[in-house]
């Protein structure tokens, strides 16, 4: 059987933040509230959702990709409290109470953030399934001030393949961001 | 003409819906009712399945159906060309590791993901054989991409036993999985006999006439979609088992289902590249001149369908030389039908041939690049016919100049940086110009905005942009007028996405309906006004047709650990005409970067007890990260090329990555004096 099937059909933990009223959470569908991109959102789902298939299949924000579900692509990162996380890593009912930010709740309307507006002019990607999460770690590493220098940005970056071979121009990107972001 | 030789670095016009995630794949979408399943592949990799026990997985919660070889529909799975021999849970007998052997569809992805690791298959085992060199069951294939297997101008042999210099080796290359970020995703609904499927392919046309014949159906009553694919390089390219799987699991359910593939099962169905053993004979004069090559190829395929890695085809025409041979040879072994992956013979051939001749410009002591120009090929030889263009030289001239070659000491280990050891090494890169027939219908509405409507599709590689540019300049229009509607066969057909030939295909067609267009327009025809092109390449070639270029590399060599780290590479391209100069610059520097992955990392090992696949992760299989990439410039040589097709393009998608793993041996033979023919350059074959 492959590696890549959850085995969480049992109960879980109580995350500090979840609703007052459950002490252990499933294993029948339990209902939550995530915060994604600034609105709130009522679901109820299994404990073993992960966030990545709670925000693709049942909020339908399918902006954030899977390309591993195992936690080796980075194609799945959102931002979780300004921090960059793999979201096929960790399950939706433990976000309960988090900030979390997706590709969709980055640009401001049709204004694109000034990572993504350097990722198109620099052209730093190919086929586009690796950026939203390249996007999303470029912008989370620029604000945690990591962004120090081009081995830097390959270093930090590189929890995010991009099989399209796109590095050099998402170098190009992520640096020119940063500034833009200044 | 309208068209510059080198078009406008334009943004992709797609690149904002790409930022933003609004740009939809194939497992993007949800119709309404959507259900899901997962595929159970075999846990052996040959032998058969004694019994399936499927009484758990039923039990569970929200579980549909359960697909085995006990219960599932008659198919026609059978392959033909390269329509490849589906796996459709049509019998007991398991071929190789990773097969499907069961589908499960719940109403949850988890609860469809559970359900089928309750499913307990026991086996009856037969023992593999994994490699190339085991297998008794060889042949030579009829033949490969419409050439013959084997080819032989003059007398080889002879040629060879009265050369004054002598060179001999053998290469090999490993199997590899292409990896794109996006795994192989279908949604699939059935309306009464009428097929809708969602599909990250490489080709709407050619999976929707692969469905019809696989579930019997008229061709017209098959759509597929695919308006964005998260990359493909080969693995997209024919229908696979999954594809298949997902529509049969649709039809027994009654409600729209989607399949993902998992990481694990990238390495199951959906072919590879297969590995090699090249022997490659090179005779001489002292001066480097050959009179003979000879290049024998052995390559795997499995015990049921065909697949030729056509490594030698590059070696009939790269250099002149009187006397050639070059074979191709299949081994069959119990695992998956191999398939195209990025520059399927040249990138394995070339490794092979670019090798040798950096063994032969040591053994004769002359620069290697001096070497390839004494040998130029001013035609090709084999077909004896004249190039539609050639700009090799350019490439090499402009290549070495930005690169720095002559700062090289061409002695081994001669080179240092610290305690690294420093090595600087090149090659020829080499892509055929492919075309096929393709459609386009370019419209022009009353508000004077234009549609481009085509059955092609965009792998990352530019497709909406591109085409948006020629309809754009062809008309003498702002592109922002234009728009591309692409992926979906209720579209003007166009063909498969490869052999870096959809821009000569589909570019002809979109320039011969503007062209159309336009002359329509002169003559005072009024919008709302369309025109339609069915452009087909000449019957008979009068021109052999092909992209060259020139790779460089500077590798760094740890001593003591035979760490290989590369630090620069530079590539000149001539291609003919360059449709936007920002996107051809990606497409080089992502097959550049390819080359990396195969010089140094990538190797898909075999459990050679059992025929599994113990790589079969993004953390056992590695593919270059961020970090592995060096400082990276790729030139557009200019090149003009009236005889090649109607836009004068000849397809870059796939050249960048031809050479550059050769380049990188050269490059480290430089810097230590050990040569690697086995791929990949692992560090323990460094350590003396
Ligand atoms: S999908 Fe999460 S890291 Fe790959
Ligand atoms: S753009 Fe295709 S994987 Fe990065």
């Amino acid at each position: 059987m492959d590696s890549a099937i959850p085995e969480l059909a049992t109960a879980g933990t109580l995350p500090s933040a979840a609703p007052a009223a459950a002490s252990i959470l499933g294993p029948g569908e339990v209902q939550i509230e995530l915060e994604v991109n600034g609105e709130r959102h009522e679901l109820s789902v299994e404990p073993r959702v992960t966030l990545l298939d709670a925000l693709r299949e049942r909020l339908k924000l399918t902006g954030t990709k899977k390309g591993c579900d195992q936690g080796t692509c980075g194609a799945c990162t959102v931002l979780v409290n300004d921090r960059a996380i793999d979201s096929c890593l960790t399950l939706a009912v433990m976000h309960v109470g988090d900030r979390i930010t997706t590709i969709e709740g980055l640009a401001s309307g049709e204004q694109l953030h000034p990572m993504q507006a350097a990722f198109v002019e620099h052209d730093g990607f190919q086929c586009g399934y690796c950026t939203p999460g390249q996007v999303l770690s470029a912008v989370a590493l620029v604000r945690e001030g990591r962004m120090t220098g081009d081995d830097a940005i390959r270093e930090q970056m590189s929890g995010n393949i991009c099989r399209c071979g796109a590095y050099e121009n998402i170098l190009a990107a992520v640096r020119d961001g940063a500034r833009r972001m200044a | 003409m309208n068209l510059p030789l080198v078009g406008a670095p334009h943004d992709r016009l797609d690149g904002p819906a790409k930022v933003t995630g609004r740009a939809t794949y194939a497992a993007d979408f949800s119709p309404a009712g959507l259900v899901h399943a997962v595929m159970v592949t075999s846990e052996i990799g040959n032998g058969r399945i004694v019994r399936i026990d499927d009484a758990e997985t039923r039990r569970q919660d929200g579980v549909l159906a359960v697909l085995t070889h006990e219960n599932a529909r008659r198919m026609h799975p059978e392959g033909h060309g390269f329509a490849f021999a589906l796996m459709l849970l049509q019998d007991d007998r398991i071929r190789y590791d990773r097969q499907p052997i069961a589908v499960v569809v719940a109403e949850s992805f988890e609860q469809a993901t559970y359900a089928a690791s309750l499913l307990r298959t026991t086996y009856e085992s037969e023992p593999p054989i994994t490699r190339i060199e085991d297998s008794a069951d060889r042949y030579t294939p009829e033949e490969i991409f419409d050439e013959p297997a084997d080819v032989t101008r003059g007398n080889p042999d002879r040629a060879f036993a009265g050369a004054p210099v002598q060179f001999k080796a053998t290469y090999s290359t490993p199997v590899e999985h292409h990896n794109p970020i996006e795994p192989s995703a279908t949604i699939a609904e059935w309306e009464g006999e009428r097929l809708t499927v969602h599909d990250s392919t490489q080709g709407v046309t050619n999976a929707r006439k692969r469905l019809a014949t696989v579930f019997g159906i008229p061709v017209s009553n098959v759509r597929v979609i695919s308006p964005f694919l998260g990359g493909g390089f080969g693995c997209k390219g024919a229908v696979w088992s999954h594809v298949a799987l997902a529509a049969m699991a649709a039809r027994a359910v009654g409600r729209p289902v989607k399949l993902v593939l998992t990481r694990p099962q990238m390495f199951g169905s959906i072919g590879y590249r297969p590995r090699t053993i090249q022997s490659i004979a090179l005779g001489a004069d002292r001066d480097g001149r050959l009179s003979c090559i000879m290049h024998d190829v052995l390559s795997q395929t499995s015990t049921f369908d065909e697949f030729v890695e056509p490594s030698a085809l590059v070696t009939k025409m790269l250099y002149a030389a009187k006397n050639v041979r070059t074979t191709h040879t299949l081994a069959r072994v119990n695992a998956a039908t191999p398939t195209f992956m990025r520059a399927p013979g040249e990138a394995t051939g070339s490794f092979a041939l670019e090798s040798a001749m950096d063994e032969l410009a040591y053994a004769v002591d002359i620069d290697p690049i001096e070497l390839r120009l004494r040998n130029y090929a001013e035609r090709d030889q084999s077909e004896n016919k004249p190039f539609s263009s050639k700009s090799l030289r350019e490439c090499y001239r402009i290549g070495a100049e930005k690169f720095g070659w002559s700062e090289r000491d061409p002695k081994p280990r001669s080179m240092r940086n610290g305690r690294m050891l420093v090595g600087m090494g090149m090659a020829t890169a080499t892509y055929p110009t492919n075309r096929a027939a393709a459609s386009a219908v370019v419209r022009m509405n009353e508000d004077g905005s234009v549609v481009v409507r085509s059955g092609t599709q965009d792998l990352g590689t530019g497709s909406y942009t591109v085409y948006a540019q020629v309809a754009a300049e062809t008309l003498d229009i702002p592109i922002e007028r234009v728009r591309l509607e692409l992926g979906d066969t209720d579209l003007p057909p166009a063909p498969l996405s490869a052999g870096s030939m959809t821009a000569a295909s589909v570019g002809s067609a979109v320039y011969e309906a503007a062209s159309a267009l336009r002359e329509r327009l002169r003559k005072g025809e009024k919008a709302p006004i369309e025109a339609r092109a069915d452009a087909k390449p000449q019957e008979h070639e009068r021109y052999s047709k092909h992209a060259f270029g020139a790779q460089f590399v500077r590798v760094e060599v740890d001593p003591d650990l035979g760490e290989v780290r590369v630090r620069r590479m530079v590539g000149a391209f001539a291609a003919g005409r360059i449709l936007n100069a920002k996107t051809a610059r990606s497409q080089y520097l992502g097959g550049m970067l390819w080359g990396i992955g195969m010089a140094l990392h990538e190797v898909t090992r075999f459990d050679e007890r059992t025929a599994r696949i113990v790589t079969a992760n993004l953390a056992d299989y590695l593919v270059p990260v961020h970090a592995d990439a060096p400082d990276m410039e790729a030139y557009i040589v200019e090149e003009e090329d009236p005889h090649v097709n109607p836009i004068g393009v000849k397809g870059i998608g796939e050249i960048g990555i031809t050479g550059v793993a050769a380049a990188i041996a050269n490059a480290v033979y430089h810097a230590t004096g050990i040569r690697v023919r086995d791929l990949p350059i692992a560090c323990e074959k460094l350590l003396r």
